[in-house]
């Protein structure tokens, strides 16, 4: 049970910046997830918040307490690691057991804490094997667990899915969301894969080149992506961009002209728009089949996974995705026209950011805490 | 105009590409031609070279359970075989002080060295500097000094402090000689170790020592014994500097083996009883390190 | 996703620094003083059986060295040492680790007797082949020799640096073998495969796959092999004393004949100066070789 605060921190490796500035407020009891793609920071940061890396300037602060200076242990924080980290020498009670062997517990209660952490992770049958005795999903639940005996203020957890399988990975999402509700505490979370960001975060902070790019929930991101990175990031597949010209832009939309050579006008905020050559994003799941749409293409591949299709069209020297119902019956070399709803569009000026919409989505401000999302940090 | 573009690669080129089948089955050529022969010949060629060349091991072995009449007499496996020669040898109470004193040198090099090490390579695998390569490459280059450099120097300085021909002063010189490969090998060792395992220890409360004492050294184990029992093996058979800063009191078995080279130290059953109690052990640690033993002396560039 | 977490943290640093101190100290001290001590007596006239009248010679001693044929005929024999030696190793290496890598009974066992020459003591190795081996009357060569009709061959007198070299390349080519044979291991069976399947046959597999792939752990061997042979001394402190005449005397040996028999110790030094920079040219290879691997 603890707060976080982050306040302009800096990360420099040797005289590169590899986190610029970020300031971050983590609430009690929240789950928050870092996501970014490969070397966007959001380990280091992760690293810095655990303790195992110095901050090169900034302030961390836990329940208001600056602890830059506190060692990892006496943080009280927890770690899961994305290999585990298990001490392969000892059995799961002993690395369950660890870290309370070394703050001197008593070996009964050491017992005790460890069964208790055990019996929520299902892991009592497991107690005596060592780690190579175990499967994926096992160890990953004792590494789980040997935090869970921490009793921590705050779980910090490095990618801790990304060594499973596609299966047990949907399964450890749901575990580690009961978790999260059973155990009550803050949790922080780091992960490449947005759907791990959408599926378990109150919180989402998306991070790029060490810059904090949008915090907030994750149907927040997903209808008011502050700029055209995140947009591309949150959403899957990922969402189409199409180069288009303005036409007139007024503080109760902005008409554009598409690909086709068709105009539509898009319900955003144009009134301090200054830009000629914008780009329009559109979801797939927001484009649809209609013979008198506005955009048109040739369809070059098919994916039928059932339920959806996904049609790769080609609109001029752009390959579009379009998620289409499962009972579509076009084919390859098709050439269909396509439309979308005009609220769930986005316009990104030539700086790549976003035009605010006109209407917030009714969802946006969907959270299982109704912790407002604030705080757009980042600098630039 | 338009610079239209998507970020979403084609997933389909994957899909149409599909290899000609009739390419795969073409030239599929028997992998063994004619087993059978193949296999005698490999197994009388390869145990044939490796007979020969640990023939004079095994010679030395054999004569040393004759006695000196048929050793000097002409080659045969046929002979009576007696402990004398190993008694004898025995009865000079001085093989057993060049023994001991072999003993002595060698693990009280390869403990001293290995606790000056350990510490270094800890800090070289998890506490990496920007000088920390650096370091490393000139601990090697150390060792590429030719010991007869100074070789002078050396025996001046040990003549000047009480050294030669004490165990002391061996002991000083094989803990340096072997220190820079030492260092190297428990760093690849050490290196080897996930970083995370050290890092949640720390996360868990664990202080540096606490670290090396439960995680490092428990893990890392095997790799400590085999680097320790090189290092027993190089000090065990240096014959540079025991030749030189050694007389009586301190020489280790490379010099008393040595003494048998005068015309007066001539039995050949005694000279092969004593060497192949020298050798013995040393043969034994061999055998059982040799996989870590080509990361030690190699630099961890061959592995 | 990429951590670049094995540099920075400089709050290590000095933790780093104090760890490696005892290490890094002994050594720099184990080197510079020493070779300090040999530059500075080499400029020296300084002889151990005329105490006291030490004084400075400039480079007297090397001008005396330089033009003591004595010299010239140990470098001689030290590179005929070192290369005869170095190629017997390297190829009959290559050549065996092929051998005792493919599969057939006993393979381990085989392996382990064929590399056993390396743990014997020089000491012991070098007696044994004195006295067993090359031994004139009695040893097993002059019987074979005596078996098949020939005149005996008496090794240390007739070919005093060819038996050196033998005993010497007896003892490193396991070590050559040991090395290849590891360097072999990781050879990618797929690769293999893939070249038989693209109809190669043994001949060049050989040449185009094994021998490229050893490459490295041969340049390993052949460096660090010249490091230990450009200082052979044992074998021939115990055979031939550097005999007959200077014929088996390599620069070790002549350092230590001037130092420890003749108590030249400004002669002496200045030798041990002329081997250190022959080592070193051959060590520059070397760290620069081990570097590279350290990059990846």
């Amino acid at each position: 049970m603890a707060t976080l605060q982050l306040h302009n921190i800096v990360k420099r490796f040797e005289g590169t910046e590899v986190i610029k500035g970020v300031d971050l407020e983590v609430n009690d009891r929240e789950f928050v997830v870092f996501v970014g793609p490969s070397g966007c920071g959001k380990s280091t940061l992760l690293r810095m918040i655990a303790g195992l890396e110095n901050a090169t300037s900034g302030d961390i602060m836990i329940d208001g307490k600056r602890i830059n200076e506190v060692g990892p242990a006496e943080r009280g924080l927890a770690m899961v690691f994305q290999s585990y980290a298990l001490y392969p020498h000892m059995t799961v009670e002993d690395n369950m057991g660890f870290s309370l062997k070394l703050a001197g517990v008593p070996k009964e209660e050491r017992r005790r804490k460890v069964r208790e952490a055990a019996s929520i992770l299902q892991l009592e049958p497991l107690l005596e094997r060592k780690p190579k005795a175990l499967s994926g999903g096992q160890r990953q639940r004792v590494a789980i667990g040997r935090a869970i005996v921490r009793n921590p203020s705050i779980f910090l957890f490095d990618e801790p899915l990304s060594n499973l399988d596609a299966a047990l990975r949907v399964q450890m999402r749901i575990e580690l969301a009961r978790l999260h509700e059973e155990l009550d505490a803050t949790m922080i979370y780091v992960t490449h894969d947005q759907i791990e960001a959408m599926t378990m975060a109150d919180k989402i902070v998306v991070l790029q080149g060490g810059v904090v790019e949008q915090v907030g929930s994750p149907m927040e991101l997903y209808h008011h992506p502050r700029n055209r990175f995140v947009a591309g990031f949150i959403g899957s597949p990922k969402m189409n961009f199409l180069a288009v010209e303005r036409v007139d832009a007024g503080p109760d939309g902005v008409e554009v002209r598409l690909p086709g050579g068709e105009t539509c006008t898009v319900p955003v905020d144009g009134s301090s728009l200054r830009d000629d050559a914008l780009t329009l994003g559109i979801r797939p799941e927001h484009l649809e089949l209609d013979p008198q749409g506005p955009l048109s293409g040739r369809i070059e591949v098919i994916e039928r996974l059932g339920g959806v299709t996904s049609l790769y069209v080609r609109m001029q020297d752009t390959l579009i995705t379009v998620s289409a119902d499962g009972n579509v019956a076009s084919r390859v070399g098709d050439t269909l026209r396509f439309g979308f709803e005009r609220a769930c569009a986005h316009l990104f000026d030539a700086e790549d950011l976003a035009l605010p919409s006109l209407a917030r989505h009714p969802l946006a401000g969907l959270n299982r805490q109704d912790n407002r999302a604030s705080s757009m940090a980042g600098g630039q | 105009m338009t610079t239209l573009k998507t970020k979403q690669a084609l997933p389909a080129e994957g899909h149409l590409a599909t290899a000609p089948a009739s390419e795969v089955r073409a030239r599929h050529t028997p992998l063994v031609p004619s087993a059978g022969a193949r296999r005698v010949w490999l197994t009388l060629l390869g145990w044939g070279i490796a007979l020969l060349i640990f023939f004079p091991i095994l010679w030395m072995v054999l004569t040393g359970f004759k006695s000196e009449a048929e050793a000097i007499a002409d080659p045969s496996l046929i002979f009576s075989p007696t402990l004398e020669s190993y008694i004898a040898v025995q009865a000079r109470a001085d093989y057993f002080k060049f023994a001991l004193n072999s003993v002595v040198v060698a693990f009280g090099s390869t403990l001293l060295a290995l606790v000056i090490a350990i510490p270094s390579a800890y800090a070289m695998a998890f506490l990496p500097t920007r000088r920390t390569k650096g370091t490393l490459l000139w601990m090697l280059s150390t060792k590429m000094l030719p010991p007869v450099g100074v070789l002078v120097p050396i025996y001046l300085l040990f003549r000047d402090v009480g050294l030669l021909d004490t165990r002391t002063g061996l002991v000083i010189v094989y803990t340096l000689m072997n220190l820079p490969i030492v260092v190297w090998m428990l760093y690849t060792f050490f290196k080897d170790l996930p970083r995370d395992i050290l890092e949640a220890g720390r996360m868990d409360g664990a202080s540096t020592l606490q670290e090396v004492l439960y995680l490092l050294l428990p893990l890392t184990l095997p790799g400590i014994a085999s680097t320790g029992l090189l290092s027993v093996i190089l000090s065990w058979n240096e014959a540079f500097w025991s030749l030189n800063l050694t007389s009586s009191s301190a020489a280790p078995l490379t010099a008393y083996i040595a003494s048998f080279s005068s015309p007066e130290g001539l039995f050949w059953a005694k000279l092969s009883a004593a060497s192949t109690m020298a050798i013995a052990p040393i043969l034994v640690f061999g055998w059982l390190t040799q996989k870590q033993m080509v990361r030690g002396l190699t630099f961890g560039a061959v592995k | 996703m990429s951590k670049t977490r094995a540099s920075g943290r400089t709050v290590g640093g000095l933790r780093s620094l104090s760890l490696q101190a005892p290490a890094v100290t002994l050594l720099l001290l184990w080197m510079l003083v020493p070779l300090g001590m040999t530059v500075w007596f080499s400029l020296q006239r300084y002889n151990l059986l005329m105490p006291g009248m030490e004084s400075f010679a400039g480079l007297e001693n090397y001008e005396y060295l330089f033009t003591d044929p004595a010299l010239w005929r140990a470098m001689g024999n030290t590179l005929l040492l070192v290369g005869s030696v170095l190629v017997i190793t390297v190829g009959g290496g290559v050549l065996l680790a092929v051998l005792f890598q493919q599969e057939f009974p006993g393979r381990g066992i085989a392996r382990v007797l064929a590399i056993s020459p390396f743990f014997v003591m020089p000491t012991v190795s070098a007696l044994v082949w004195k006295n067993m081996m090359m031994h004139p009357s009695n040893g097993v060569l002059a019987w074979l020799a005596g078996v098949f009709g020939l005149p005996a061959v008496d090794w240390f007198s007739s070919l005093p640096l060819t038996s050196i070299i033998i005993i010497v390349a007896w003892q490193w080519l396991p070590f050559a073998l040991l090395i290849l044979l590891t360097a072999m291991q990781s050879l990618d069976e797929d690769q293999v495969e893939a070249a038989r399947m693209d109809g190669a046959g043994p001949l060049a597999i050989f040449f185009y796959i094994t021998l490229p792939h050893l490459k490295r752990a041969i340049s390993v061997v052949i460096m660090i092999e010249m490091i230990f042979l450009l200082t052979v001394f044992a074998e021939i402190y115990v055979t031939t004393s550097g005999g007959p005449g200077l014929a088996t005397t390599n620069l070790a040996f002549l350092i230590y004949i001037q130092a420890l028999l003749d108590f030249d110790v400004g002669l002496a030094s200045a030798g041990g100066v002329v081997a250190i920079i022959l080592a070193n040219i051959v060590a520059i290879f070397l760290v620069r070789l081990v570097a590279r691997n350290l990059e990846s």
